[in-house]
Parts: structure tokens; C-alpha cells; sequence
């Protein structure tokens, strides 16, 4: 039992949660408490942009603080092409997912060169090039962001619809985790999981580990693209929060909560993070605390994460 | 010297420092292919550095380094090894926190150049049966069969070096760089290992460093003697044996 990701009961688990949250709007509707399909659509976003730091930090051991930079581009990418005219999803979120795609190339091949504290460093400062930038354009709304003024037309589905915009943003988050699951356990997701272990030892036995940790970084980046062009749609905005290191942070504060390196480790922190929030933050204003208290308890005891507590993450020695 | 001999490794004239101090000061010597070639010397003598710029793991300030007819200048480390330069490191360097028969596979796969190779981002790689396969065969050959699913870090120190070996072994390299695989192991293990290097020469080219004078004598074909980061003799473990300023430098009273 190494430590590669694996899979045993985790995706039976898998299935049962996905047919909970198949049920969710109708569950909603209930009881009469539509409101939340949209905040739930919001966890499942986040959840997304966790899973692609995920694959990043977690497969690939590269601590990227910078990941907000390809969140904020899928989003601004949407609400530009809408303001142009280019409404169609089909058009509009495979470009957010290449134009991430394209920055990540260009900021992995330029920080991938650094290790440690000043990779940490170099993309964080990439993140707030890009934040600046865009704050800066007022074309682009600056501070305000720019809106986005109807959500993008998925073929005959109408998004507009709470629930139906939850089941594409389901499918999609589904379709993403199943894609993972396959990668941890390839080839390839055995060599940036091997290179996280041991960098020096992978390039000894021949392996070019600068093109994989780049390949495995601009993988991570267009997750996160496409994680922002739902997000313009849910917010009805391309927010420069999207953008704001503050983001970075979060999407790490949920991997580390949801399980650093395991393939549901970022739904997993994404869901616990935001309904805490929802929950408690009528409550206090300080619920923050407790959240440090959490973040401190999985990083003493259970560095794995919930996801690792449940047999869910890398296997255990 | 070696005209007409077929030359797999040849060293002209390297050298390394590290700010003022000179690990390597013009160092020569070349490896035929076939041979075991035993790399001696004192401690500090620039064996580590020059097995180091060899494997590309650090850039030399002077010199060339011709392997099998190319020139390794700025080729990076994993280049070389595609050419076939495999090298074990002093210090234990393995995968700790992976299973035995991963660190090996790991190694075995990064060889494979099929449909797809290591970029191949679908198929589960418990299926590539012709990996895992020969992952087992040298987990044999090193005789860790019993310990394929183990953790790495659980091993003994003995069977973590024996791990070593195999990892540079699964490269199937032609040039096989062993930087003192006996350091650190009992006289029983040391045998086994003295017995896996006697083994493999009749498959691959081996330039082995080594303080254990006896495992020396009785493996190599030829003797590189480096002291002080220069390489003051290269020949027969006979003439190195009779060699007067070698015995002077380095050998002294240990085969007197
Ligand atoms: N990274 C480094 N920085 C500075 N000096 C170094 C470095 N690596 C090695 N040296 C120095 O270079 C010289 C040669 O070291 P090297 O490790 O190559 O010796 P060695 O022959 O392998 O010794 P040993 O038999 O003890 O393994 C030593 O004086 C050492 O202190
Ligand atoms: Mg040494």
C-alpha cells in the first residue's frame, strides 16, 4: 500500500452522494427552500476550482499560490465574449477553459524553473499581475467587474433555470472527479504522484519532470478556467474577486480540509467550507475562528484530510 | 593509452569546484565497455561530485564527458539516462512512502516508449501487466521478491540498498554508475551485493565506487585512483596494487 491515490469503496460512496445530489432540487423544493439550488451550484463550482488545485498541489506536489489567476480568467473570458455577442457555452466555457489553459502554460513555464518558497512566491506574484491588470482595464468594469447579463445558452437547456444550471454544473463537477480517478491511477498520475514523492529520483530514473509538472499544472490551470466560466454564470459576474489572491488562499484552505492528493479532497473541503459558512455566519461574525481551529486540527491530526479520515484520500501506511 | 579499445565512457579533463574548492581538477579516466571499472579514493576525493557530473545532476566548470559517442555537455539528467547512463547514489535515494514493487515499476516504466508512455493519462496502470511483470523479475534479481509489497521506508538498510541497485538497474542502462552500494552494510549483505555486482557485469558495463578494498580487487577489471579531485592512476588491479605513488597516496597500509 503506497501512497498513490486509490480506489475501494470510495467509489461506491462515490455513486450514493452523486444520486443525493441528483435529488437535491427536488429535495428543495420540498421544503420549500429553492433558494438554496443556487448556493448549492456555488459549492459545486468551488468545488471544481478546489479539485483542479487538487491535481496541482496535491498529484503534483507543485504549491501553487497563484491558482485564483486561471479561476478569474475563465470568468472574465465568459463575460467578455457575452459582451461580444458569443453566448453559446458550447463556444464560450471551452474558450475559458483554453484561454486558463494558455495563461497556465505561460506562468508554469516560467515558475516551474523555481522550487519551494519561491514557486509559492513567483505564481503568487503571476496571480496578482493578472488581478491588477484586469482591475486596472476599465473596458473591463475595474473594481465593479464586469457583468454578465444572462447566463450562456447550453443548446435547448435553459440555464436560466436554478435547477437546470445545478444539473450541468453536477454533470460537469461528475464528469471532472471521473476524469480524475482515472488519471490517479494512469500512468501519468503515477509519475506526478511518484515526482511529488521524490523530484531528483524521477529525473535520475529518466523522466523529464519539467514537462510533467508543466503538463500536470496547465491541466490543473484550465480546470480552474472552466470552474470560472460557471462561476460568471452562478454570480451573473466576472467578479475581480475571482481573481484576488484571497481566493488562492481559500481553494488551499479546502484541499487541506478536504484531503491534500485524494481525488474527492476538494469536494470534499469545498462542501464542508461553504456550508459552515452559510450555517454559522448568521450565528457570529467571528465563525472564521472556528474555521482556524478545524484548519489547525486537520493539519495536527489528520493530514490527510476528512477525505483521509473516511479511507477516501492516498492510502494510509 | 586506449586507442583501439571500445570506449563507452570517456572523461577529459574535468573539473568542479564549489567556490574556492577544487572536488575536481582536471580529471581523466575512461571506461571500455564491458568492463567493471572500480573508481577508489580517499574520502573526499571528488568521487561523489564526479559521479554527480556525470549523471548531469550538477554542471562541471571545465572538460568533456563523451558517452557512447555523444557529447553529454547540457544534456539534462534525464537525457543521459536515456542513453542509457543509470546511476545509484551514496546516500539511499529511493521512493520511502511507495510500496517496493512501485519504486521498481516507476523505474521500468519510464523505458516504455509504447502508444501513449508515461503521458498516457487513461488506461489504469494496474493493468500494464508487462510493467509490473518485469518489475517483479528484478525484485528477484535483487532478491527483495518477498518485500515487493512493503513499504519502501520499512525496509531494512541492507534491502534499501539492494532497492537502489534495482532502481538503476530497471533503466536496462549500458552504463551502469554505482556510487558505493556496500556503504553502510554488514559482511553478509555486503557478499550478496559483491554477488549481484558479479552478476549483472556479464550483462552491462559497471563503473563502481568503492572504499571495501577486497570487493575492489575482486570485482574489477580495471582501477581509477582519484585523489585530491585528480585522477593519479588507471590500470589493472595489478599495476594499481604495485603502483608506488598510489600506495603512497591513497592505498598505504591496507594491502602492504
Ligand atoms: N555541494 C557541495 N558544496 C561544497 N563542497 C562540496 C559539495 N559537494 C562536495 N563538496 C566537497 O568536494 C569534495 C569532494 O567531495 P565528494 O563527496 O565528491 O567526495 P567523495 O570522494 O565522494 O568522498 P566519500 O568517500 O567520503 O564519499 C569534498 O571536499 C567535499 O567537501
Ligand atoms: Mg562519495
Amino acid at each position: 500500500m503506497g501512497l498513490y491515490a486509490t480506489t475501494t469503496r470510495r467509489r461506491i460512496a462515490a455513486v450514493f452522494v452523486l444520486l443525493g445530489l441528483i435529488a437535491l432540487p427536488w429535495g428543495m423544493r420540498l421544503i420549500g427552500q429553492e433558494f438554496y439550488v443556487s448556493f448549492a451550484s456555488r459549492v459545486l463550482i468551488m468545488a471544481l476550482a478546489a479539485t483542479s488545485l487538487n491535481l496541482v498541489i496535491g498529484f503534483g506536489g507543485m504549491v501553487s499560490f497563484g491558482h485564483a489567476a486561471f479561476f478569474g480568467a475563465g470568468a472574465y473570458c465568459v463575460a467578455v465574449l457575452a459582451e461580444s455577442g458569443v453566448t453559446s457555452a458550447w463556444l464560450a466555457w471551452p474558450a475559458a477553459t483554453g484561454v486558463a489553459a494558455v495563461l497556465a502554460v505561460l506562468v508554469g513555464a516560467i515558475s516551474l524553473r523555481t522550487r519551494g518558497v519561491y514557486f509559492i512566491m513567483i505564481t503568487l506574484a503571476f496571480a496578482q499581475m493578472v488581478f491588477y491588470l484586469v482591475v486596472s482595464l476599465k473596458t473591463w468594469g475595474g473594481d465593479d467587474g464586469l457583468p454578465l447579463l444572462q447566463r450562456s445558452a447550453f443548446g435547448s437547456l435553459d440555464l436560466k433555470d436554478d435547477s437546470t444550471f445545478y444539473f450541468v454544473v453536477l454533470a460537469i463537477l461528475a464528469f471532472v472527479l471521473f476524469m480524475l480517478d482515472r488519471i490517479a491511477h494512469s500512468r501519468f498520475g503515477r509519475v506526478i504522484q511518484s515526482i511529488r514523492e521524490n523530484e531528483v529520483r524521477m529525473e535520475a530514473l529518466g523522466y523529464p519532470v519539467f514537462s510533467f509538472k508543466l503538463v500536470c499544472f496547465s491541466l490543473g490551470g484550465a480546470l480552474a478556467g472552466l470552474a470560472g466560466a460557471l462561476m460568471a454564470n452562478q454570480a451573473g459576474l466576472a467578479s475581480p474577486n475571482l481573481l484576488h489572491w484571497m481566493q488562492s488562499g481559500i481553494l488551499m484552505v479546502m484541499i487541506v480540509i478536504g484531503g491534500v492528493g485524494s481525488v474527492f479532497g476538494g469536494v470534499v473541503g469545498a462542501v464542508l467550507l461553504l456550508v459552515c459558512e452559510e450555517a454559522f455566519v448568521e450565528i457570529t461574525p467571528h465563525w472564521q475562528i472556528g474555521l482556524g481551529l478545524l484548519l489547525l486540527a486537520v493539519v495536527l491530526w489528520a493530514p490527510l484530510g476528512i477525505a483521509g479520515l473516511f479511507g477516501w484520500g492516498r492510502n494510509r501506511e | 593509452m586506449s586507442e583501439g579499445l571500445d570506449l563507452l565512457l570517456d572523461v577529459r579533463g574535468v573539473s568542479k569546484h564549489f567556490g574556492g574548492v577544487y572536488a575536481l581538477n582536471n580529471a581523466s579516466l575512461s571506461v571500455v565497455r564491458g568492463e567493471v571499472h572500480a573508481l577508489i579514493g580517499p574520502n573526499g576525493a571528488g568521487k561523489t561530485t564526479l559521479i554527480h557530473v556525470l549523471s548531469g545532476a550538477l554542471p562541471c566548470n571545465g572538460g568533456r564527458v563523451v558517452f557512447d559517442g555523444n557529447d553529454l555537455e547540457r544534456r539534462p539528467m534525464h537525457e543521459r539516462v536515456t542513453l542509457g547512463l543509470a546511476r545509484s547514489y551514496q546516500i539511499t535515494n529511493i521512493f520511502t512512502r511507495l510500496t517496493v514493487l512501485d519504486n521498481v515499476a516507476m523505474a521500468v516504466q519510464s523505458r516504455v516508449r509504447d502508444w501513449g508512455s508515461s503521458f498516457s493519462f487513461w488506461k489504469p496502470f494496474s493493468l500494464d501487466s508487462a510493467i509490473i511483470g518485469e518489475a517483479h523479475a528484478l525484485l528477484a534479481q535483487v532478491s527483495l521478491s518477498g518485500m515487493a509489497n512493503r513499504l519502501a521506508g520499512q525496509l531494512s538498510h541492507g534491502e534499501q540498498r539492494s532497492l537502489e541497485v534495482a532502481l538503476a538497474l530497471a533503466t536496462k542502462p549500458k552504463l551502469l554508475l554505482l556510487d558505493e552500494p556496500m556503504a553502510g552494510m554488514g559482511p553478509e549483505e555486503s557478499e550478496r551485493m559483491v554477488g549481484l555486482i558479479e552478476h549483472l557485469a556479464q550483462q552491462v558495463t559497471i563503473l563502481l565506487v568503492e572504499h571495501d578494498m577486497d570487493a575492489v580487487f575482486r570485482l574489477a577489471d580495471r582501477i581509477s585512483v582519484l585523489v585530491g579531485g585528480t585522477v593519479i592512476a588507471s590500470g589493472s588491479p595489478e599495476a594499481i596494487r604495485g603502483d608506488a605513488e598510489v600506495r603512497r597516496a591513497y592505498l598505504g597500509d591496507e594491502v602492504a
